[in-house]
């Protein structure tokens, strides 16, 4: 708590609280509009405009609790326009928890304004079905991959029947990875033991879209931590942790999905909950505050986040251990939102990048700013989107690297696809990938 | 504005500026009310986004034409009202004239567009060695534009001036529409230095679309030190004596306890919270000497009761102390939903003693004060924190600046350091203003600014009988009675 803060109640009546859809936007009040956040948002920085800036919405957000305006198409639209990026809330002075004000404001879209079919459809068939069931999302990887290599795929990419697509599914086809094989997307054992001295028991949170999408990098976090003497558990009932569905304001099932992962992990009775995805990772360290009024589960919420850590930041506590093999390769790293402004893991990746042989690491400019990924936001703004994908790729190819080093799926995909369509060949590849490489994976 | 009327003019200005660069919803509008003194609030018809000069002379011409009162805003982080519009009006943002147009490194000068953020000048010459010296600590935010209307100053003021010591030359769009150069690319212009005139003008001559700034060679060496005091008279003696040993620091800010604890709750930025102050002295040049300043500095604090005082040991200790120093304002949100900073400068020697005063003024009223400031320069900022819900909370908040700013004039200083009079310290200037000098200054206005139409209501009193303006009684604002801003 604020050192004064108890001295202000004395000072007069407390207000009214503020809420949107029943969830607390009080925060508002600690923004005393400084600005000085303005010229680090993405959005702002592109157009110039203040109701696309932290302190307009955060404004914006206060008028609209307070109901000094409605809900109206400009407000939905610049709401929507956030990347939830978090950038605002590394720099502001003043401790606005702006993560939790625009949620509460994304849930309050999607009560009054339950969004074109489009998106509708796009996130039924996302939150409602294939997030909660992973077998369906792997039946899904299958036929992609089979749509992928059967020259189906060139086929329609060459037929301009994408053009017809709606915008955001368009997009979504240009992402797409190649989907691994099988054999990549086959589910890791539920425990693999440390190698030498054991030092601690983990449990890796393997992802909804993660584990069929980027089952190897999995992989290489459980290789990683076995290699540095953790022993690796994986509850095999654990689901999707609800991080879309609380960025895209389906507040609802989000809570769902926050107490199934935490029942899903508390069996595994492991010292630490290992994360390789910054949006999983920030938002699980966020359950204490969304189950804080659940009384079967706010206790259990709290001792939970304790436990959750991102896998750059639990590996950085100890220097790696030996034998570590040279990757000889210049990269430079790109840091995920919800890793460094979610999580204020800055320094940890950069810190284990050093320790590896022949690995040069050089400096990305604006390596902290959004990629544009921001879970679904290329889908649901892809002109933006596009613009900052733009601006990173740009970045990118300045510094010369071969690889661009990141911790985040989403931001994977959506870099590797700027530099695809540059023609570039640098690679885009997830921090665990580097490190497994120098034990010889 | 009747709906047909507006509709007119929004195509107008479409058709200048193109779609996507002209707001007139209202929710898009409510977002422009203010700058970062959110106790008075406007709001505008139109909020105009003009990418050139040209776009700029075409809406102050349409402007002038069809008799709207308009304003320029850069990033809206003034704390006078300054970009705040009046009914009816425009504002022209120049947030997407953001260009840096050329840089000169052997004239060691650049000339940019005005919605340039100061810092990024900095950055885009850092490499090369060099940096834009005026340093307001919104420098991460503020526009160049804003800077030179409001001749901004920041801790580095003591030694290298304010932005009026920075700027060489401007091109202006006059309130008519027409385009004009004012000073050049050299130091000492011919005939009158208009662009002296220009600077400080806070929107009222004139648009700048270009401006010509002076770049400087980083100082070789620089060493900050951080003085621990455990009295606030300690600290303010300190100040003194370190001027008085004949050294200059490139800054000597003043931190107070509040302050330190919001800016430590902030950042974790190494200010030991249980000081009663903290002086923040940066000496920079030449290497050579620099040691045996650094040395003097830390005697002349010790003699003064400074319960420690260190250096900071690297770079980046440095950059975290500056940091602190520079987001102090936006950590009053830690401890309070709003403040309103005072500017008042004042002889440096007067330091305990208006210290003092400010915190009983201000304690009379109900409320409380956080103190962080340039002190080597005397420019105070008393911030005093409220809480807007509270009935009545503002109406004591002004009353209390209105006496602090009476305190400051007593003791022979003024009332705006460096934020520039705006709306907020309108009706103060009879503190240090004759009639005569007003009328000399209303006449200048008018010569740049004939119709008024050119950010109306700000700077000049309205009504002679502010000089009544009494200590205690509240009365409400002379914008306020015009209609110009709102009172939550
Ligand atoms: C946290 C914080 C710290 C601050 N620290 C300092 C400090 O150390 N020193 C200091 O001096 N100030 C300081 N300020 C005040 C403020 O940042 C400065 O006054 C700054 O120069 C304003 O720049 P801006 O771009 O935000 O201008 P705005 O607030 O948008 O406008 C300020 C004035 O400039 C006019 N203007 C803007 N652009 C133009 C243009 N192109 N042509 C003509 N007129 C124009 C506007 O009409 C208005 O009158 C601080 C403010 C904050 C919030
Ligand atoms: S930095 Fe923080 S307090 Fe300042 S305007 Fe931005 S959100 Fe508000
Ligand atoms: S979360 Fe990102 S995009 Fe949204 S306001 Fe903050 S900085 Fe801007």
């Amino acid at each position: 708590m604020p050192p004064h803060a108890t001295e202000h109640a004395t000072l007069g009546p407390p207000a009214r609280a503020l809420e949107l859809h029943g969830l607390s936007v009080e925060g508002v009040n600690q923004c005393v509009h400084c600005g000085l956040c303005l010229a680090y948002c993405p959005t702002f920085s592109e157009l110039g405009t203040e109701m696309d800036s932290p302190r307009g919405r955060i404004l914006l957000i206060k008028s609209l609790a307070e109901g000094r305006i409605a809900l109206t198409d400009s407000t939905v639209e610049h709401l929507s326009l956030c990347l939830d990026c978090r950038a605002c809330e590394t720099v502001c002075p003043a401790g606005v928890p702006y993560g939790r004000l625009i949620e509460a404001a994304k849930a309050e879209i999607e009560h009054q304004r339950p969004g074109s079919l489009v998106r509708r459809a796009f996130r039924w068939v996302n939150f409602g079905l294939l997030l909660s069931r992973p077998r369906l999302l792997s039946l899904m990887a299958a036929s992609l991959r089979v749509y992928q290599i059967s020259g189906f795929r060139r086929l329609v990419r060459g037929s301009g029947l994408l053009k017809l697509l709606p915008g955001a599914l368009a997009a979504w086809e240009a992402l797409l990875p190649d989907m691994p094989p099988a054999s990549a997307r086959a589910p890791l054992p539920p425990v693999m033991p440390a190698e030498g001295e054991r030092r601690a028991r983990v449990a890796l949170l393997t992802g909804c879209i993660q584990q069929v999408v980027f089952g190897a990098d999995n992989r290489a976090t459980a290789a990683v931590l076995v290699k540095n003497g953790y022993e690796v558990v994986v509850p095999q009932d654990q689901g999707c942790c609800g991080a879309l569905n609380a960025h895209g304001g389906d507040h609802a099932r989000a809570l769902t999905l926050a107490r199934q992962t935490i029942d899903a992990f508390e069996g595994a009775r492991a010292d630490a909950v290992v994360v390789n995805t910054s949006g999983c990772g920030a938002h699980m360290k966020g359950y204490a505050y969304l189950l804080k009024d659940d009384p079967a589960y706010a206790s259990r919420a709290a001792r939970f986040v304790k436990s959750v850590r991102d896998v750059s930041e639990y590996l950085a506590r100890e220097p790696l251990r030996g034998p570590l093999r040279p990757v000889p390769m210049t990269v430079t790293y790109h840091d995920p939102c919800h890793v460094v402004h979610g999580q204020k893991i800055r320094t940890e990746p950069r810190r284990l990048l050093a320790q590896i042989p022949g690995l040069r690491v050089v400096d990305l400019a604006e390596s902290d700013w959004c990629c544009g990924s921001a879970g679904i936001y290329n889908l649901t703004q892809p002109e933006m989107a596009g613009r900052l994908l733009e601006r990173k790729t740009r970045h990118v190819l300045a510094t010369g690297a071969e690889a661009v080093v990141t911790a985040n799926p989403g931001c994977i995909l959506q870099i590797a696809q700027g530099l695809r369509a540059r023609g570039s060949s640098v690679r885009v590849l997830h921090i665990v990938e580097v490190l497994n490489r120098a034990y010889g994976g | 504005m009747t709906g047909e009327r507006k509709q007119t003019l929004r195509r107008e200005l479409e058709a200048i500026v193109g779609r996507g660069a002209v707001l007139s919803d209202p929710e898009e509008l409510l977002v422009y009310e203010s700058d970062g003194l959110t106790l008075f609030r406007a709001l505008a018809d139109f909020v105009v986004f003009p990418r050139s000069t040209e776009h700029v002379a075409a809406i102050v011409k349409l402007a002038d034409r069809e008799k709207l009162p308009f304003v320029a805003r850069g990033a809206g982080t003034g704390l006078s009202g300054g970009c705040l519009p009046s009914e009816g009006g425009l504002v022209i943002s120049l947030m997407r004239m953001n260009r840096i147009l050329e840089i000169d490194y052997d004239n060691q000068l650049a000339v940019v567009e005005p919605g340039l953020v100061n810092l990024h000048l900095s950055w885009a010459v850092g490499p090369r060695g060099y940096y834009y010296a005026p340093d307001p600590s919104s420098q991460q935010a503020c526009t160049i534009g804003g800077n030179i209307a409001n001749n901004s100053g920041g801790p580095h003021t003591l030694k290298y001036g304010v932005t009026a010591n920075h700027v060489l030359g401007l091109e202006v769009v006059l309130p008519d529409g027409e385009v004009a150069w004012l000073g050049g690319r050299t130091r000492d212009p011919n005939g009158y230095d208009l662009a002296g005139v220009f600077v400080g003008s806070e929107g009222t001559f004139g648009i700048a679309t270009k401006i010509v700034v002076r770049i400087l060679k980083k100082p070789q060496a620089v060493q900050t030190v951080l003085a621990v005091f455990d009295e606030v008279t300690h600290a303010s003696d300190a100040v003194s004596a370190v001027i008085a040993r004949g050294l200059v620091p490139a800054a000597m800010e003043m931190i107070d306890q509040l302050t330190i604890q919001a800016v430590e709750d902030a950042f974790g930025c190494g200010y030991p919270r249980d000081a009663a102050a903290a002086l923040l002295i940066e000496v920079d040049g030449l290497a050579a000497g620099m040691a045996s300043q650094l040395e003097r500095i830390v005697a002349a604090c010790r003699e003064c009761g400074a319960r420690d005082v260190r250096a900071a040991k690297d770079e980046a200790e440095r950059q975290l102390l500056w940091k602190g120093r520079k987001s102090a304002f936006g950590s009053y949100g830690r401890v309070s939903p709003a403040y309103m900073v005072m500017d008042g400068v004042i002889p440096r020697t007067r330091l305990p003693y208006v210290l003092d005063r400010v915190n009983a003024i201000v304690r009379t009223h109900g409320l409380r004060v956080g103190n962080v400031f340039h002190a080597g320069d005397g420019n105070l900022h008393p911030n005093i924190l409220y809480d807007p819900r509270i009935p009545g909370e503002e109406a004591r908040v002004l009353a209390a600046g209105a006496e602090i700013m009476k305190v400051c004039a007593e003791v022979g200083g003024s009332i705006s350091g460096e934020h520039g009079i705006g709306l907020e310290k309108a009706d103060f200037m009879p503190f240090i203003f004759s009639e005569a000098d007003l009328e000399l200054m209303r006449r200048l206005k008018e010569a740049f600014n004939p119709g008024g139409l050119c950010n109306p209501g700000k700077i000049f009193p309205t009504k002679k009988s502010c000089v009544e303006v009494g200590p205690v009684a509240y009365r409400p604002h002379a914008i306020e009675e015009k209609g110009l801003a709102q009172r939550f």
